[in-house]
């Protein structure tokens, strides 16, 4: 009964869930075409750097929907993988 | 229910068409049934967001319509229930966008081709175009109604409309039933409403602050443990053909449940 109260404040989850699909109503993009994107940028990322922490955020700025990537370029914690 | 195509109406808004939708698609999927739910508010689309899969559309009902896509990319299968799909709708066409026969021939589609049990069409409000629309494929209907004057009122009138539309498998969904006003006599009980309006019932769903939280985090009710979720599970048992008894909801209020509060129980 108790379960959701484990959840926390679930309004917080629905605060970012509304800012960010009213986001995508206002730009007119259907969402899950930029969570295509943001898992085949992924992808392709972790071909280069199979160890990386690179991670890609979908974020909300104002009335924009942006993709920040956060690429950590260290070739020697990396290890180097040849092509 | 026989009807494999079920539209959710109810004439008036806001009495919880979308909420059924999803937990009794989410139910029927539980039940081992192979689901799809059905939004066709075309410009007011709201079961993606209700159901957390609004993050995964990039193809909508219109797109199909159009040829724009396959069936198969516009439907969305939800990775918490097996078999629970959805089809959403427009957010940016409107309404025109959705010919009653072309829509026909869709649903016909997903039972001939794509091999589901059951689709469920969440309709808008109204009794216009939208609510025409989405009964359109319907050989069921389950109508959502409130206990109280409006709700009622519009639901005997959908009832009348779905009937002249030769859907004759009619359910009545009785949604935010409050058991406490019901015992102090100043709620319409499941009775009266059966009786004013004289449909057979398939669920009786309390009011519950257990429907918000799940709609904030978009998991339909029936995946977690509510009152409300619970009754909505009972319903689509119902609907496929079980036999479960309406349970006595407790009324929070009176003596017996001054005491049960004092003493921390349930
Ligand atoms: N049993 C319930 N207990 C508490 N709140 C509920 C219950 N059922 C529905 N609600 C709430 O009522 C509101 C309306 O519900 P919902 O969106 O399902 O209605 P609707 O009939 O689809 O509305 P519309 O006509 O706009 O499409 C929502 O905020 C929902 O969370
Ligand atoms: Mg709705």
């Amino acid at each position: 009964m108790f379960s959701w109260l484990k959840r926390g404040r679930t309004k917080e989850t629905l605060k970012d869930r509304l800012e960010l699909v009213l986001a995508y109503d206002r730009a007119q993009i259907p969402p899950g075409k930029v969570e295509a994107l943001r898992n085949d940028l992924l992808e392709v990322v972790r071909k280069y750097f199979p160890t990386g922490q690179s991670s890609i955020e979908i974020e909300q700025r104002g009335d924009m929907v942006v993709l920040l990537a956060n690429i950590p370029i260290d070739e020697n914690a990396q290890g180097r993988s040849k092509p | 229910m026989d009807a494999k195509v079920i539209v959710v109406t109810s004439g008036k808004g806001g009495v919880g068409k979308t909420t059924t939708t999803a937990n009794i698609g989410a139910a029927l999927a539980k039940l081992g049934e192979k689901v799809v739910v059905i939004d066709v508010d075309v410009g007011l689309r709201n079961l993606d967001v209700v159901m957390g899969l609004e993050s995964r559309v990039v193809f909508d009902l219109i797109d199909v319509l159009e040829g724009k896509c396959r069936m198969s990319q516009a439907l969305i299968r939800d990775k918490r229930v097996e078999n629970l799909h959805l089809l959403p709708a427009s957010q940016t066409r409107d309404k025109d966008a959705l010919d009653p026969e072309v829509f026909k021939e869709v649903v016909r589609g997903l039972i001939e081709t794509e091999g589901f049990d059951r689709v469920l069409i969440d309709s808008p409000a109204g009794i216009e175009s939208g609510f025409r629309t989405a009964a359109a494929p319907a050989t069921g209907a389950l109508v959502v109604v409130n206990p109280e004057v409006s709700s009622v009122r519009d639901a005997d009138r959908i009832i009348g409309l779905l009937e002249a539309q030769q859907i004759n498998e009619i359910r009545l969904v009785i949604n935010r039933l409050r058991p406490k006003m019901v015992a102090s006599g100043n709620m319409l009980s499941e009775a009266d409403i059966l009786d004013i309006l004289g449909v057979k019932p398939i669920g009786v769903v309390p009011e519950d602050e257990g429907i918000i939280v799940s709609t904030n985090i978009g998991e339909p009710a029936v995946l977690g443990k509510t009152r409300a979720g619970e009754a909505f599970m009972a319903t689509a048992r119902r609907l496929k053909g079980e036999d479960v008894p309406y349970p006595k909801f407790d009324v929070e209020g009176g003596f017996m449940a001054a005491l049960r509060r004092l003493f921390g129980g349930a």
